[in-house]
């Protein structure tokens, strides 16, 4: 029998790989992509080298006062000699590691939550969801068991924006969930009251309701009762969330196929029952992307407390920027919260794509 | 239903959060006692009148008047808490009872008395509104700033005065207002404005704050009466003269010449009966007032007479270096005059 | 469900009918809400009461006595808090629509260009995309007003162009029009060529239906607008007066003016925005199949008709729910103008009108009112025209 050896194959083209094929096929593939590709160039050209001769080579990065800042780039010297305010805000300086534990803490604490294999994984959630925050609250606030206490007009920088966020979103989960049942319950009136009360907070903006919490608040309660400034923030930030956090519960509900509220029926379960233990669950897994998307918008949102004198990130950076030793440093200072902020938000905003691909469970329709 | 929630979750994080205080209903002076500190407003930041050292310490003239009436109060100076308020919220903290006293460099106008439900106590500070400019401009009077762009802070009496002075006068001028002193500073400074405008004392401790203060002058004019006082919720009278004597017994200590380092001595004395009576060793005026017969000397001794704390903070002694002027007693030229005790 | 009424009822007790309790939790709910209500309202009632702080909307009628910098209506300090009022909603809605404008434009273009098959200008739009949305607009407001306006040169030392246009730190100065007595004729003749237009559309469609001939309208129409007002100002002369912005004093005096805080605001809001724009745009775009530009080639139609008859029409029902949340998302955060001192409605109205009268009540009840009001505009007209082009399904 005749073996019949075919030939190796070969090579493509010289054309169709390599570099300039790579560069034919994608920057200059007809003439109108040629002149964008040349005009994007251009533009880079124009931002990249003046940027990174500012930012990197011409800047000054060591040195303790603005007389070290002597070449024309960025002062880094001011960040840097600044950076206790921008993290801890007026916090006692021998006080900080409280900050550091309960930042270290929820690291920890959390941490077992994003492995997959972990046991029991809900019952630990809850109870981290419990004792968490008594015991942060223990540490950032003290004047109890032997901690000193720091009042919250002394809190500040990273930290405040950081407590807002991470108060905002606890209080505003379970009220929008109660908030997003509401709305497509049967009864008419809790209906109308939900929606009412939804539409109300996503149609005014934030610094409206941070005033009304800051300067109204006070006159609504009876005579004596009052709260800290921070937590008038809070609730106003609490009760601005919660609307939008129901709308995206909602829409998980809504994606919930009537299947299974029909099996949940038939199953004798009773509406909490059926809420708790069926759909919920899946409604809430599949919505996780969406609220991480609003703690992202959340989380930008706090900056807003400035409005009403409150010492966040960007306050603190705004503040040190006034300070007659380190005047012009504007630019620096805006950049490093911008690159702070930036850094929380398009990491959390990756983790929520993640999230989405990986809870895809094929309930979309 | 929901609402019910959302209450019952403000509530509940406040509740976590620890902070409601459910002081009283009714009088603030027994709400103060019983609480055992004074909460008192101040501003948010302004070098001479309120602002926080290094530390986080309080200090300042408006701070000053604070620490007297817990000194009276409680014959310790420091049992005091301290809201830095906006411009903004400063009179709803006041109103909704935030805080007991509001010493604020907060002008007295007949509005603001009447129709807010709020009480002057006294003035610790007679102000003034004047400008700050570019000595580039070369202008030398308020009357050559025609056309001009002003930078003020929004909200203030300021705002007000600079209009009626304008008009009075027929010039034109742009207003710029911001939030905040330290934005119409920079304002300043970077040529949005070609003029800031403020209560003197004001701009004096904003001149310091800029880049290079020596191209900086305040121009000679001044526009409007600014008396600056310590203010408390209408119908709390017992409160209301606290606060007012704790300012009176200050000016009277400096006119008495009892200050800080004499005042025990002054106290043993009973030679001079206006300072027997004010010191306590006469008569039983304290009681009057529901203090202590030593209210006064607690103040003299931990925050000293109204002369020692005008120097201290805001005079020579301090970095702004203002004179006297219309603060000097009422025998020395100036205005500040206090009822005698008696 | 439908049947539980026909199902005998075990135990019989009242309270396990679910109609009857549905409506006693509903009596509760509605009870609940409005003891909370009234509760509120008779501590405010109360509170202001005690106080002695005066309430009413009579306040409204005083005199406002300051002055704003930026005012679309004649404005003086002897006039009312109420016009200061309408002075803010205006300035308000000012930066609104102009963001609004040009963040649909930065958006759109963004939207193309990444999913442009040119490489590089795909990446550089996901570049800008990812870098503004994650930033903070007020961040963003306050580099352009504080690091970028206000580093500008003073009025002496201004950027100018021919003469004309300046811009420093107080603002770009350009010229303003003004009529001159010729512009009777060029707006008459503005006028037949907009008629004419209109007569040449008419036909150029009652002709393509009945013989299906095209006609090439927008060339035309263009032609007509150019040539017909153009010969007039050829004969007459110029039928507009330009001012043109002179230093003299303190500023520049004549033609117009954006202040620097209008500028930074409507730059930084539309920035922001433009960024969601561009992945709503993005996933419009690519919700349409591509077996639908296939069919329209297949079909005949050219590229441009293509887009413009197939694809974009299908794209828009999906990208104009989302469009109109960032609309109202912009409008409602042109309320940061408070952070740069623009008279926006809350900066002045619920600044420095709250501050001046200490009516805190009724002016938040206002300014929110007002931003409900725009909010529910704003969705109201997206809907009528979602519901417009929405698909007819047979």
């Amino acid at each position: 029998m005749q073996t019949h050896t075919f030939k190796p194959d070969m090579p493509p083209p010289k054309q169709a790989i390599g570099v300039l094929a790579w560069l034919r096929e994608n920057l200059f593939s007809g003439l109108f992509n040629s002149l964008l590709t040349l005009f994007a160039l251009y533009l880079l050209w124009l931002i990249v080298p003046p940027l990174i001769n500012w930012a990197i080579i011409n800047a000054d990065w060591v040195g303790t006062t603005r007389a070290d800042c002597t070449s024309e780039g960025a002062c880094w010297v001011f960040i840097q000699q600044r950076f206790g305010q921008f993290m801890y805000g007026f916090y006692p300086s021998e006080l900080r590691w409280r900050v550091d534990l309960t930042v270290i803490l929820a690291i920890v604490g959390a941490a077992p939550l994003f492995i997959d294999a972990m046991p029991r994984k809900a019952r630990y959630g809850i109870a981290f969801l419990v004792v968490y925050p008594l015991l942060a609250y223990w540490l950032l606030h003290g004047g109890f068991l032997g901690l000193d206490l720091v009042p919250t007009s002394q809190w500040g920088g990273l930290t405040l924006t950081l407590v807002i966020a991470a108060v905002g979103i606890a209080g505003a989960l379970p009220l929008g969930i109660m908030l997003a049942l509401g709305r497509r319950s049967d009864m008419p009136a809790i209906r109308v009251i939900c929606v009412t009360f939804i539409e109300f907070w996503r149609g005014v903006p934030l610094i409206t309701v941070l005033f009304m919490s800051s300067v109204m608040l006070p006159l609504f309660l009876p005579e004596g009762m009052n709260f800290d400034k921070l937590v008038r923030a809070l609730i106003g930030v609490i009760l601005f969330q919660s609307a939008y956090v129901a709308e995206v519960v909602r829409g998980g509900l809504q994606a919930i196929p009537k299947g299974q509220y029909e099996a949940a029926a038939a199953m004798g379960l009773g509406y909490w029952r059926m809420m708790g233990l069926v759909i919920l669950p899946q409604a809430l897994k599949m919505v996780i992307p969406g609220i991480v998307n609003t703690f992202i918008a959340l989380f930008k949102d706090t900056s807003l407390v400035i409005i009403i004198g409150l010492f966040d990130l960007l306050n603190s950076i705004k503040q040190a920027t006034t300070d007659p030793a380190w005047l012009g440093m504007a630019t620096e200072g805006y950049v490093f919260a911008a690159l702070v902020f930036w850094i929380f938000c398009f990491g959390m905003s990756r983790y929520s794509m993640h999230l989405e691909r990986k809870l895809d469970t094929g309930h979309k329709r | 239903m929901k609402m019910v929630k959302s209450t019952l979750a403000v509530c509940t994080t406040a509740a976590v959060l620890g902070v409601s205080s459910f002081a009283q209903a009714g009088s603030t002076l027994d709400a103060v006692k019983e609480k055992g500190f004074v909460q008192c407003g101040i501003s948010d930041g302004l070098p001479g009148f309120s602002y926080a050292d290094d530390k986080g310490n309080y200090l300042g003239l408006d701070v000053d008047v604070c620490r007297a009436v817990a000194a009276a109060m409680f014959g310790d100076a420091t049992k005091v808490r301290y809201s830095p308020l906006t411009a903004k919220e400063r009179f709803t903290a006041l109103q909704s009872g935030e805080v007991d006293v509001l010493s604020r460099n907060t002008t007295w106008t007949s509005s603001r008395d009447a129709g807010l439900g709020l009480n002057f106590t006294g003035v610790n500070y007679y102000d003034g509104q004047g400008f700050l400019v570019n000595k580039k401009l070369g202008v030398t009077s308020a009357k050559q700033l025609d056309g001009a762009t002003v930078c003020i802070q929004a909200g203030t009496t300021t705002e007000l005065n600079l209009s009626d002075y304008f008009r009075a006068n027929n010039l034109q001028f742009t207003p710029i207002t911001y939030d905040t002193s330290d934005e119409s500073a920079k304002s300043l400074e970077s040529g949005r404005c070609d003029v800031l405008t403020s209560d003197q004392s004001q701009l004096y401790a904003q001149r310091i704050k800029l880049a290079a203060p020596e191209e900086y002058v305040v121009l000679p004019e001044v526009i409007s009466k600014e008396p600056l006082g310590p203010v408390v919720r209408q119908g709390d009278d017992e409160w209301f003269n606290i606060v007012r004597w704790s300012l009176f017994a200050m000016v009277n200590a400096e006119e008495l010449g009892v200050t800080s380092s004499n005042v025990d001595e002054m106290a043993k004395a009973t030679g001079k009966p206006d300072v027997a009576r004010l010191l306590g060793a006469e008569g039983e005026y304290g009681r009057d007032l529901k203090l202590p017969a030593d209210w006064a000397v607690n103040i003299i001794k931990q925050v000293g007479n109204y002369g020692e704390s005008f120097e201290r903070n805001v005079g020579a002694g301090s970095e702004l270096k203002i004179e006297r002027g219309l603060n000097a007693l009422w025998n020395q030229g100036g205005l500040q005059y206090a009822p005698p005790v008696r | 469900m439908q049947n539980t009424a026909n199902v005998p009822r075990r135990g019989g007790s009242v309270l396990t009918d679910p109609k009857l309790r549905a409506l006693i939790f509903q009596l509760l709910a509605i009870a609940a809400v409005v003891g909370l209500g009234w509760y509120l309202f008779d501590n405010t009632q109360t509170n202001l009461e005690q106080r002695g702080i005066t309430s009413g909307f009579a306040f409204l009628n005083n005199t406002a006595g300051f002055g704003i910098a930026q005012h679309l209506i004649d404005y003086t300090q002897t006039d009312s808090y109420g016009r200061v009022f309408f002075v803010g909603l205006l300035n308000t809605l000012l930066v609104s629509v102009i963001g609004i404008v040009l963040a649909t434009i930065i958006g759109f273009l963004l939207g193309v260009a990444r999913l442009s098959p040119n490489w590089l200008v795909r990446q550089l739009a996901t570049l800008y995309i990812e870098t503004f949305r994650n930033i903070p607009p007020l961040l963003q407001i306050l580099f352009w007003y504080f690091a970028v306006m206000l580093s500008l040169p003073g009025p002496r030392q201004s950027l100018g162009v021919l003469d004309s246009f300046y811009l420093n730190s107080r603002g770009l100065y350009m010229p303003s029009p003004g009529l001159s007595e010729t512009f009777g004729l060029f707006f008459a003749a503005l006028l037949l060529a907009v008629v004419a237009s209109v007569f040449l559309g008419r036909w150029a469609r009652k002709r393509r239906e009945t013989t299906g001939q095209p006609f090439p309208v927008l060339v035309s129409v263009l032609a007509l607008l150019l040539v017909i007002p153009g010969a007039a100002v050829l004969i007459a002369g110029n039928p507009l007066v330009w001012t043109v912005p002179e230093l003299s004093g303190f500023n520049f005096a004549g033609g117009w003016v954006l202040i620097p805080e209008l500028i930074a605001l409507t730059l930084a809001l539309s920035i922001y925005t433009a960024a969601f724009i561009a992945e709503i745009v993005r996933a419009g775009i690519q919700s349409v199949s591509h077996g639908q530009t296939e069919a329209a080639h297949s079909l005949g139609l050219p590229a441009g008709k293509t887009l413009r008859l197939v694809i974009i029409p299908q794209a828009l029902r999906v990208i104009i729910p989302p469009l109109t949340s960032q609309y109202l998302n912009l409008a409602k955060n042109s309320s940061l103008a408070a952070g740069i001192g623009y008279p926006d409605m809350v900066s002045l109205f619920a600044g420095t009108v709250l501050n001046q009268t200490g009516q805190a009540i009724e002016v938040i009840a206002i300014t929110m009112s007002v931003y409900l009001a725009i909010s529910i505009s704003i969705s109201l007209f997206m809907n009528w025209y979602n519901g417009r082009i929405a698909l007819i399904e047979r």
